[in-house]
C-alpha cells in the first residue's frame, strides 16, 4: 500500500509540533502546558499533533485523545478570528445572562460550539470569569468584560469586526 | 511635584473600563502640562465603585468611582489632579467608608494599597515577615502555630490545615509537595483572583511557609485557564521573587530550597475536587480518585502532598508573623479567623467582604450589600457556589458559621453569596444545578454521570406538566441516590440545591415555565 507524499505545509506543521512537543516533553505531568502551548501556537490542536504527543509522552493515541476531549478548553478545529465565551453561571443568571446569550446567539447566528460564517467569532459557553459581582460577564480573547447588556454586545461586536486583520 | 495617581488593574476593573480610563488620565495630564506618576494598584475589592481612581494628596489618598472613561476630563476639569473634591463621583478617604472601614481585613489588608508586583511595597506591609519567622524556627513549631490558629481548609471543605500539615510533616519521603487549589470554579467567587491578582506575592509566600514547614521543596499553583490575568501576575511576581532570593534553591540565604511554578487548568470545573486536580497536573484526565490514600500521603506523583486553596494559604503569612493566637481571636466556636465573603449577582454594592466568623447573611446582603441591583425585593440566596442551597428569607438570620450552615444542610463553601431578586424562576435554577452537573460531571461514578442527565429529563417533565406529582417524587429519589451513592462532591452535593428548591420554591418548579425560560 502507497502512503501519500507529505506535502510541504504537512512537514512545516509537523516541525512545528515537534519543537514545541520538545520544549515541554520532559516537565513533570508534560501534558497540559504542551496542549496549551501547542493551542497557543495554533488555535487548535491540529490532528497530526496526537501521534506526536503520544510518542513523546509513552501514551496511547486514544489516551491523547481522551486527554483533549476532557477538558473543555481544548478544541481540535480552528477558531475563528476572536472567541467569544459568555457566561452561563449562577451569578451572571442573577443579572440577566439568560436573555444575554440569547441575544449573542441571535446576533451572530451561531449556537455554542460553533463559529460565524465569515469566520470572525467563536461561541463557547464558560461557568464563571470570576467578575461576578459585575455580571452579565463575557470574555473576548482574553478580556473581560463586564455588566454587558444586548447593546452593549452589539457595540463590541462592531468593533472587532472593524478592526483590521493585521497581515503577517 | 509629581501627583501619584491609582488606577486598579484587577479583571474587574479593567472589564469595566479602567484600561481606558488610566489612558485617558495621562493625555488629560499632559495635555494640561501636570506631572504625574500613574500606579496601576490592586482593587479594593469595591467592585460597585470600580474603576475608582485614587490620587495622593498632603492629606492622604483622596477616590473617586466609579468614573467611566467619558468621566475623566470633567474629573480634571474639577480639579481631580489636585485632589479636590466638588464632583459628584468624589469620594473623599475611601478607608473611611462604611464598608470597608466595618471589615476586618487579615488576609486582604493590602489589597487596592499596593502596586501587586512591586516588592518594595510588598515588603513595606509586613511582607515576607511571616517567612522571616518561619524561617527561625523548626517545622514542627511552623505546623503547631498553624493549628493553633484554628485554620480550616478555605476552599469548601474547611478540614483543619495544621492536621494536614501535620500528616505530610510526618510521612517521610525524598520528595515531598505543596500544591495550591486555585481552580476557583463556583459561580459567586472571586476571592483566589484577587489574591492572585491584587497581592500574589502574599500566595508565594504562605506556600513556601508550607514548604518549609512539611518539608517539600517544589510547589505548584493549579490555575483555571478562565483566568488569564491572574496567570500573568502570578508568572511575574515568581520571578520576581526569584530575582530576589524569596523563591529558589536558597531562600533567604537560610539554605533551604522551595521552587515555584503555575501550572494551567483546562475548563474543567471537576478539577477544583483535589484528587481530580492532582491526576490533571501529573497529565491525565481529571478523574476523582477514591479516597483513601489521603493526598496528604500519597498526593502528586504518589508523594506526600498539602494540597490547600489559595485563600488557606494566603492566611498563613499572617499567623506566622502575628502568631496563631492573634488569628485565632476572630471568629465563633471551631470556626476560627476571618472568612472572604464575596457578594455577588444580583446586588447593589458587590465586592469583597473580610469578616470573623458569625456575621448574619442578612446583615452582610442588606447593610454591605445594599440589598439587589435591580431594586426589586431579595428573593433567593446561593451561598457556597453551585452545589450550595438556594435559601429562602426564613434562613437569612443564620450566622456565617461552618456548623450553623451545616445545621440546616447549608455549606459556607468558598464564602459565595449569590442574590436573586422576585424575577428568578426557581425551577430554571434547580434545572440549572443538573445541567450544569451533566456538563462537568469527569464520568467515573454512574450516580453523577447518569443521574444529572436524568435529573434534567425529569425536570423538565415536571415543569412541562407531565405527571408532575409521579416525576417529582422520582426527583426526590434521584437526588437521594445522587447524594448517597457519589464518589465526590459534584455528584454528592449537585442535589443540594434541587432539594432546596422543591422544599422552599415548589410552586417556582411546577408552574409552567414562560417561553424561553430555561
Amino acid at each position: 500500500m502507497s502512503h501519500p507524499t507529505p506535502q510541504p505545509a504537512d512537514t512545516a506543521l509537523a516541525a512545528q509540533l515537534q519543537a514545541v512537543i520538545d520544549q515541554h516533553a520532559a516537565r513533570p505531568g508534560a501534558m497540559l502546558p504542551l496542549l496549551h502551548a501547542i493551542q497557543a501556537q495554533h488555535g487548535y490542536i491540529p490532528d497530526a499533533a496526537v501521534p506526536m504527543i503520544a510518542e513523546a509522552l509513552r501514551h496511547t493515541r486514544a489516551e491523547v485523545h481522551g486527554i483533549i476531549s476532557f477538558y473543555h478548553h481544548f478544541r481540535t478545529h480552528p477558531p475563528g478570528r476572536h472567541v467569544i465565551q459568555v457566561c452561563r453561571a449562577e451569578a451572571c443568571q442573577a443579572v440577566g445572562a439568560r436573555a444575554l446569550e440569547a441575544h449573542v446567539k441571535s446576533a451572530l447566528g451561531v449556537d455554542y460550539h460553533e463559529t460565524t460564517a465569515d469566520r470572525e467569532f467563536t461561541l463557547e459557553p464558560v461557568y464563571c470569569l470570576g467578575n461576578c459581582a459585575c455580571g452579565p460577564s463575557l470574555r473576548v480573547d482574553d478580556e473581560i468584560h463586564g455588566r454587558v447588556d444586548a447593546a452593549g454586545f452589539d457595540r463590541l461586536a462592531a468593533q472587532l469586526s472593524a478592526t483590521v486583520v493585521e497581515v503577517k | 511635584m509629581t501627583t501619584t495617581i491609582y488606577v486598579p488593574c484587577d479583571t474587574t476593573a479593567r472589564s469595566l473600563g479602567a484600561d481606558a480610563v488610566a489612558a485617558r488620565l495621562t493625555r488629560a495630564a499632559e495635555r494640561l502640562g501636570v506631572a504625574i506618576q500613574l500606579k496601576r494598584n490592586g482593587s479594593r475589592g469595591l467592585f460597585w465603585l470600580e474603576p475608582l481612581v485614587e490620587v495622593e494628596t498632603a492629606a492622604g489618598r483622596v477616590a473617586y468611582g466609579p468614573v467611566a472613561p467619558t468621566d475623566v476630563d470633567a474629573l480634571v476639569d474639577a480639579g481631580l489632579f489636585e485632589g479636590r473634591q466638588e464632583h459628584a463621583l468624589a469620594l473623599g478617604d475611601i478607608e473611611a467608608h462604611p464598608y470597608l472601614a466595618r471589615q476586618q481585613r487579615l488576609t486582604f489588608s493590602r489589597i487596592g494599597l499596593t502596586d501587586p508586583l512591586s516588592l518594595e511595597d510588598y515588603t513595606a506591609r509586613q511582607g515576607f515577615a511571616g517567612l522571616k519567622q518561619a524561617l527561625a524556627l523548626t517545622p514542627q513549631a511552623i505546623v503547631d502555630e498553624v493549628k493553633a490558629s484554628g485554620l480550616r481548609g478555605r476552599g469548601g471543605a474547611a478540614f483543619p490545615t495544621g492536621i494536614k500539615w501535620q500528616t505530610v510533616h510526618d510521612t517521610p519521603a525524598a520528595q515531598k509537595y505543596i500544591v495550591c487549589n486555585a481552580d476557583e470554579g463556583d459561580s459567586g467567587t472571586f476571592a483566589d483572583r484577587l489574591v492572585m491578582e491584587c497581592d500574589p506575592f502574599m500566595l508565594i509566600e504562605g506556600m513556601t511557609i508550607a514548604g518549609l514547614a512539611v518539608g517539600a521543596t517544589q510547589g505548584y499553583i493549579y490555575l483555571r485557564s478562565e483566568y488569564p490575568l491572574a496567570q500573568a501576575m502570578l508568572d511575574e511576581a515568581i520571578a520576581r521573587a526569584e530575582a530576589a532570593g524569596y523563591l529558589g534553591e536558597n531562600i533567604l540565604d537560610s539554605g533551604h530550597a522551595f521552587h515555584l511554578e503555575v501550572r494551567l487548568g483546562a475548563g474543567a470545573y471537576i478539577c477544583g475536587e483535589e484528587t481530580s486536580l492532582l491526576e490533571s497536573l501529573e497529565g491525565k484526565r481529571g478523574l476523582v480518585r477514591a479516597k483513601p490514600p489521603l493526598p496528604a500521603i500519597e498526593g502528586l506523583f504518589g508523594q506526600p502532598t498539602v494540597v490547600n486553596n489559595v485563600l488557606s494559604l494566603a492566611a498563613v503569612p499572617f499567623i506566622l508573623d502575628q502568631g496563631g493566637q492573634a488569628y485565632a481571636d476572630y471568629g465563633m466556636g471551631k470556626s476560627r479567623g476571618t472568612l472572604a465573603l464575596q457578594l455577588a449577582g444580583n446586588v447593589a454594592r458587590g465586592g469583597l467582604v473580610e469578616l470573623a466568623f458569625g456575621t448574619t447573611l442578612r446583615e452582610l446582603m442588606e447593610s454591605f450589600g445594599g440589598g439587589t441591583r435591580s431594586g426589586r425585593p431579595l428573593k433567593a440566596v446561593q451561598v457556597g457556589g453551585p452545589l450550595g442551597a438556594y435559601l429562602p428569607e426564613s434562613q437569612w438570620d443564620t450566622p456565617l458559621d461552618y456548623e450553623a450552615f451545616a445545621a440546616f444542610g447549608g455549606v459556607v463553601g468558598h464564602g459565595g453569596v449569590v442574590m436573586f431578586d422576585d424575577s428568578v424562576d426557581m425551577g430554571a435554577q434547580a434545572r440549572f444545578a443538573m445541567e450544569f452537573c451533566a456538563v462537568e460531571s469527569c464520568g467515573k461514578c454512574t450516580p453523577c454521570r447518569i443521574g444529572a442527565v436524568r435529573g434534567v429529563e425529569v425536570i423538565d417533565r415536571i415543569r412541562a406538566g407531565d405527571a408532575a406529582d409521579d416525576n417529582l417524587v422520582l426527583l426526590a429519589d434521584l437526588c437521594e441516590t445522587m447524594v448517597d451513592g457519589s464518589l465526590c462532591a459534584m455528584g454528592g452535593m449537585t442535589p443540594f440545591p434541587v432539594q432546596s428548591v422543591m422544599k422552599h420554591f415548589p410552586d417556582d418548579l411546577t408552574r409552567p415555565q414562560a417561553e424561553g425560560g430555561r
